[in-house]
């Protein structure tokens, strides 16, 4: 099915995306209802609890496949981007603590709790903006955008590249964690900022709050697939594999590798951030745990287990392993990691593609030859 | 360079605006000469790859470069791409181009390109598709990003395309050509982004004799156009392409013209066959 109309060949140029699609339409519409029309202990009632868990689900794919771009596209590990998702998250979080008010516990009007706590007088700057949602939606962008754009300048212009870059990508996620965990930050230290009240207005606990920010993040994941496969569609988007799979020879045919770099990464970022503040209201909590290098790392393994470089992959990757997760974590806890380390070998050695990979595999066979963007 | 223009150029670097501005003037030949590398050096760690090297390359020129291993060849590239950065020395490209001042991607867009030693194509991207990469044109991530190749870029690939003979490859993978075709196809992409001046760095090593024949004519053919240093091993394939020869030693040039007359140069056949 190849055409030459850019819109069709966006959403349906090949089957995984045909899926994606369809699949997200189809939850999008139908978890909402399935939540609102029908009462509990129908059938075909969807509990709060697992629409909010499909919803955390969702921005968990977003941040894969933030990670599939920079990794799987453009052949930067990144170890970092949990890092990325909890700035976003707290910038939200910032937002939701502002919206407080008097119901706090210590009943200030401007204040945090945790504030009032520590026997702070008044707001520290950084606060400030943060009673209005646009100012926070703007930063939820803006910081985890400058961040990265700060350290993939200083990286990529200095050529750090490979396991090196990686391996700073993780002492970023765990200097901030580390600076996030101290009390005189503001950022509520290790308690981090929770029981949030409103969310524009509406109870964040409200059953239409809650189809409202599930609706929100199948958007975002909607919104944020086709961004970046427009984006690999696109020349630059071979030019980006290009520089995955012949970084130098990429230089000497005249393209400024580390612009192309830092952008990738930057854009990446900003969906990472997006994706973080989409998940603080519905989980209803974010702290510093979240800058966990580990969590980093997972992410990383969601893109291995779905197969890289093919977006689709990434999210079928953080939903197959968000729901071991979910289940192991609840039915036998203290295996979680041994199956996510086993999961981890079994596709290194197996399934270099991934489970997408494996399906492909039975599936009917897509034509081989690609489009060429006349 | 002063604080201004090292912000200036960083600047560019990253958002590739005004980019056009700072593209590097081509070479200018009207002296007939392409390339001036004078008194080069280079040193690892106190080991002298290059040795106040003096080389020139007229325009148009088909020059072969030989040596034994370590006489400096792949170095001399390097300097001329601006991957290494010598430690004396200058090098212009034509009359108006300081090779030294400028990036890798700078030194492309003025007109350098090189061809690596082992084949590097994108194995990935159909043979069209590294084309398309190499064809001259703004490579900034914007216009990538936005638009497709105009008409004249579509035509130069033809063009090239029938060059190289892999017209009726375009939409394979780049990595399931023979050894051989790679090897085309990346002097393909040299030639796609029109380059004044082409370094490639041993082009026939591990090609069958039709190939090397092939190659030999596809090199000769370009001679005139463009101006094309080729470094290479076997001696019979630079007798059958080259005019005119530059034997490199130690990092400086042992002898210079005609293959004949260098092959029989008693320092030439010393330092190839010993005492």
């Amino acid at each position: 099915m190849q055409t030459s109309n850019p819109a069709i060949r966006l959403l349906a140029g090949e089957r995984g995306t045909r899926v994606f699609v369809a699949l997200l339409l189809t939850v999008g519409v139908a978890a909402p209802i399935m939540h609102l029309a029908f009462p509990e202990g129908s059938a075909l009632h969807l509990s709060t609890y697992t629409m909010t868990l499909i919803g955390k689900y969702m921005t968990f794919a977003l941040l894969a496949i933030a990670v599939d771009l920079v990794w799987g596209y453009c052949g930067i590990l990144s170890l970092g981007h949990a890092a990325f998702f909890a700035l976003g998250g707290y910038a939200m979080g910032m937002y939701l603590m502002r919206q407080i008010g008097t119901r706090g516990v210590y009943g200030d009007p401007v204040l945090p709790d945790f504030m009032v706590f520590l026997n702070w007088q008044e707001l520290p700057w950084f606060w400030y903006g943060f009673d209005t949602f646009w100012f926070a939606a703007l930063m939820v962008v803006i910081v985890p955008g400058l961040l990265a754009f700060t350290f993939g300048w200083l990286a990529f212009r200095s050529r750090v590249t490979g396991v090196y870059l990686s391996i700073i990508t993780q002492a970023l996620t765990y200097a901030l964690m580390l600076a996030f965990f101290r009390n005189d930050m503001g950022f509520g230290g290790n308690n981090g900022l929770t029981d949030f009240k409103d969310i524009l207005g509406a109870s964040i606990n409200a059953p239409g709050t809650r189809v409202t920010l599930f609706l929100a993040s199948a958007l975002a994941l909607g919104l944020g697939y086709l961004a970046c496969r427009y984006i690999t569609l696109s020349r630059a988007g071979r030019v980006v594999q290009a520089i995955r799979d012949a970084e130098s020879r990429t230089r000497f045919i005249g393209y400024r590798v580390e612009s192309y770099k830092l952008w990738v990464f930057a854009f990446s970022a900003v969906l990472a951030g997006i994706a973080g503040a989409l998940y603080v209201p519905q989980v209803g909590i974010i702290n510093p745990s979240e800058f966990q290098p580990i969590n980093s790392i997972e992410i990383v393994i969601w893109v291995a287990v779905g197969g890289r470089g093919t977006l689709y992959g990434a999210v079928a990757g953080a939903v197959l392993v968000n729901y071991a997760k979910t289940y192991f974590t609840a039915a036998i806890p203290e295996l979680w990691l041994y199956a996510l380390g086993t999961m981890f070998v079994i596709v290194t050695l197996f399934l270099p593609k991934g489970v997408v990979g494996l399906a492909d595999r039975f599936g009917p066979r897509q034509p081989i030859a690609r489009t060429v963007t006349a | 360079m002063n604080a201004s223009t090292a912000v200036r150029n960083g600047w560019q670097k990253v958002f590739g605006a005004g980019a056009r501005s700072a593209r590097p003037m081509p070479g200018d030949t009207s002296h007939g000469t392409i390339l001036y590398l004078e008194d080069i050096s280079v040193s690892f760690d106190g080991f002298k790859a290059l040795d106040a090297l003096t080389l020139y390359i007229d325009a148009g020129e088909l020059r072969c470069i030989i040596g034994p291993n370590g006489a400096g060849k792949t170095t001399m590239m390097d300097v001329i791409t601006g991957k290494t950065r010598p430690d004396a020395g200058s090098a212009w490209f034509g009359q108006t181009t300081d090779l030294l001042t400028l990036s890798e991607p700078q030194i492309a867009e003025a007109g350098i390109g090189r061809k690596f030693q082992k084949p590097t194509v994108f194995e990935q991207h159909t043979v069209l598709e590294n084309l398309e990469l190499a064809v001259a044109g703004n490579k900034s991530i914007w216009a990538t990003l936005g638009s497709a190749l105009n008409r004249t870029q579509h035509e130069r690939i033809e063009e090239v395309l029938e060059t190289i003979r892999l017209q009726d490859r375009r939409g394979m993978r780049a990595g399931m050509l023979s050894h051989g075709q790679k090897q085309w196809l990346e002097i393909g992409m040299l030639l796609a982004q029109e380059p004044q001046l082409l370094l490639v760095d041993e082009p026939v090593a591990g090609m069958t004799p039709q190939e090397v024949e092939r190659t030999a004519e596809l090199l000769l053919s370009l001679a005139g156009k463009h101006s094309v240093v080729v470094v290479e091993h076997d001696m019979d394939f630079v007798r059958s392409i080259a005019s005119k020869v530059t034997v490199l030693h130690e990092g400086r040039v042992l002898a210079e013209g005609a293959i004949d007359e260098v092959q029989n140069d008693p320092r030439v056949v010393e330092v190839y066959l010993g005492e």
